[in-house]
């Protein structure tokens, strides 16, 4: 589904990924660790397209098209999706507002009418509940004081509502206790099919024991250092990030 | 001839037009002297820091139109709220429009400013109230008052509920070149009474035209004000607004102002809280382009205790726009418990796009609570980048967040056909199809 090929990206002119190589099929569930600063949250921004961020080397391929020349909505119409790890704030526009027209753009993108009305507060209505999100909540604005496990939970019921085939979901356990995170991961295990895939971007290991990912790789200085199973994440766990720098 | 000049000497032509008996005649001579004497306000003056009338005095415009101008319905239908029923009073190039009006006696007053000058039944009101609540030392609208023969006049008699809302429409139809308008306007409502109004200046075609408007409005006891400025002229027309508001104990008073079009635009707008309990609000919009320019010079005068005002001007300014925003509150020593807050946020799409803001507090009560806050800034970049990774192109995102910006000013809109009919040329004027109302 994703291919990335030697991936090298710079952020105001400091070089961040150093040759990144990456293989997700529909399916699976990759997860990408490392220490801070290791490139992790530029390469979701890379994925999705983010103007600061320049891409000096290597392709992304997504279902085998280049993604190098989309911008970052055309990208989301390709059926990219990336959970922010900073959700943003957006005053005056509600969830609901927000959402819809997400999905209406996206559609009016593939040329295809709006979505009717019913359909689409039926579809709210299912995916608001797989996260435990009430009606309340949906009529407020954007983030707009939202609680951490808030905002999260918030994103994957946009990533619930948008059905992408690839979902980043950046940070994703940052700012969660734990029973934020089983709902947020519970939620998450219920959107995974054999059609898509997920990239899951973390520090630590607790999330994976919610989200068992089928691969895992540790980046280090813009490169992936190490790949394997998720016994990987455990050993990480167990054993911190030195050893990897000392691999490295 | 300068222009200044010209007003002066025209106006015995203005004499020759009107019954030199009625009320008002003696007030008008002293109104002109004040503006012989004054004349245009200058960049010189603080209070015309950022606006220059001087490229728009340069030139020489007609003050009477020579030939009476007739339009059809069909073609001005869409600035009126024609979807509901409404009471109007319509004006053709500074000439009263009895086809295109709608006005009444029935009741309450919905009528002309010429009429109620010249009926003596109309006398005491018009000696009660005409240029009462004015600053007599400001120089346009000394001039306004030097002039003033025509305009709406609205009288709204206690307890009673005007279930109609009023529009005062002012077209110029383009048969002059250049023309110089000065409407006057008189809104009286009476105790526990309540009206809403619409108030518009719209050209038909372009051409220069300069309206400076005045309007007086007396907010009785417990009478209620909901007042509505639609500016959305086309870029050759220019509007000074004028707008004295004297509000009794227990009124409330409510102006928005959709400030959407227009080459320049000068909104005074003044209110004078002369009991305790009043409640005030000011709200704007302002979105422009091209070189429209747009000042707001607001103020509050709490003269009373216990009073509340509310103030809040958003603005977006693309292109070479510019906007200003000067908004004084003053708080009387005797005038405690005054909660008075004040809110000027603004968006610069483009980097040719300037705004300059200046709060003005001047506070002599110790125990009252006031706020204010002035912004400038850009659209927010991650936020447009997050509705992008949804799907949403930049365009419409900007459009989203810009919209979002002013829904706060809308909410408060309490004609639904008028918020829908704002909040779609909000959007029009964005350039985007939004798929929801805010």
């Amino acid at each position: 589904m994703l291919t990335i090929e030697n991936l090298h990206a710079q952020v105001e002119g400091k070089q961040i990924l150093n040759g990144i190589d990456l293989d997700v099929k529909a399916g699976e569930v990759h997860a990408i660790m490392g220490p801070n600063g290791s490139g992790k949250s530029t390469l979701s921004s890379v994925i999705a397209g983010h103007q600061d961020y320049e891409v000096n080397q290597g392709t992304m391929l997504l279902e085998g098209e280049d993604l190098a020349d989309l911008s970052p909505e055309e990208r989301a119409h390709q059926g990219i999706f990336l959970s922010f790890q900073y959700p943003i704030e957006i005053p005056g526009v509600s969830v609901t507002n927000f959402i819809k027209t997400a999905i209406n753009a996206t559609r009016k993108a593939k040329g295809l009418e709006d979505m009717p009305a019913n359909v689409m507060l039926k579809k709210i209505r299912e995916k608001s509940a797989l996260l435990e999100i009430d009606s309340r909540f949906l009529s407020r604005s954007l983030n707009e004081g939202f609680s951490g496990g808030e905002k999260k939970r918030n994103e994957i019921f946009q990533m619930a509502m948008m059905e992408p085939k690839l979902s980043i979901l950046d940070e994703t356990d940052s700012g969660l206790d734990i029973d934020a995170l089983k709902i947020v991961a519970n939620g998450v295990n219920k959107l995974r099919s054999k059609n898509n895939a997920i990239i899951v971007i973390t520090h630590y290991q607790r999330l994976l024991e919610y989200i068992v990912p089928d691969f895992v790789h540790v980046l280090f200085d813009g490169k992936i250092v190490k790949s394997g199973t998720k016994d990987l994440a455990l050993e990480l766990e167990e054993k911190g990030y030195d050893w990897i720098k000392e691999m490295a | 001839m300068e222009f200044k000049e010209k007003l002066l000497a025209s106006h015995l032509a203005l004499e020759e037009r009107i019954d030199l008996a009625d009320p008002v005649h003696q007030t008008r001579l002293e109104s002109l002297k004040t503006f012989e004497q004054k004349g245009f306000p200058s960049r010189k003056e603080e209070a015309w820091k950022y606006t220059s009338l001087n490229p728009l005095i340069r030139e020489d415009y007609a003050l009477f139109p020579k030939s009476e101008s007739t339009i059809q319905l069909k073609k001005v239908k869409k600035y009126f709220l024609y979807e509901i029923d409404t009471y109007k009073v319509v004006f053709i190039d500074g000439v009263y429009s009895p086809f295109l009006s709608d006005t009444t006696h029935d009741g309450l007053d919905v009528c002309l400013m010429s009429a109620a000058l010249s009926k003596p039944k109309y006398s005491h009101l018009i000696n009660t109230y005409f240029n009462k609540t004015t600053d007599v030392d400001d120089s346009l609208t000394a001039l306004n008052t030097s002039y003033a023969h025509e305009g709406a006049y609205v009288y709204i008699p206690k307890n009673k509920v005007a279930e109609k809302p009023i529009e005062i429409i002012h077209f110029s139809s383009g048969d002059e070149k250049a023309l110089w308008l000065q409407p006057r306007n008189l809104i009286v409502v009476d105790q526990n009474a309540q009206v809403q109004i619409l108030e518009r200046h719209q050209s038909l075609k372009e051409h220069n035209v300069v309206t400076n408007s005045v309007t007086e409005i007396y907010a009785h006891k417990d009478a209620f004000v909901d007042y509505y400025k639609i500016q959305n002229d086309l870029n050759s027309a220019s509007l000074i607004d004028n707008t004295y508001i004297s509000q009794e104990s227990n009124s409330t008073a409510r102006v928005h102002t959709f400030s959407l079009g227009g080459k320049l635009i000068r909104n005074n707008l003044n209110f004078y809280l002369k009991g305790t309990h009043c409640d005030t609000t000011l709200k704007g919009v302002t979105l422009l382009k091209d070189q429209q320019h747009v000042d707001h010079y607001t103020l509050v005068d709490h003269q009373f205790p216990n009073c509340e005002s509310h103030q809040d001007y958003k603005g977006v300014f693309s292109d070479a726009s510019k906007g200003v925003f000067n908004g004084k509150i003053h708080v009387d020593k005797k005038a405690q418990k005054t909660n008075a807050f004040q809110q000027n946020n603004n968006i610069l799409i483009d980097d040719k796009s300037t705004v300059n803001t200046k709060p003005q507090l001047e506070i002599y009560a110790d125990d009252v609570k006031c706020s204010h806050g002035c912004t400038v800034g850009q659209l927010d970049e991650d936020a447009l980048f997050y509705m992008q990774s949804r799907g949403i192109p930049k365009k419409e995102a900007k459009a989203l967040m810009t919209y979002a910006f002013a829904n706060n000013v809308l909410e408060s809109v309490e004609l639904p056909i008028l918020k829908k009919r704002i909040n779609k040329l909000i959007a029009n004027k964005l350039g985007v199809n939004l798929g929801f109302d805010l």
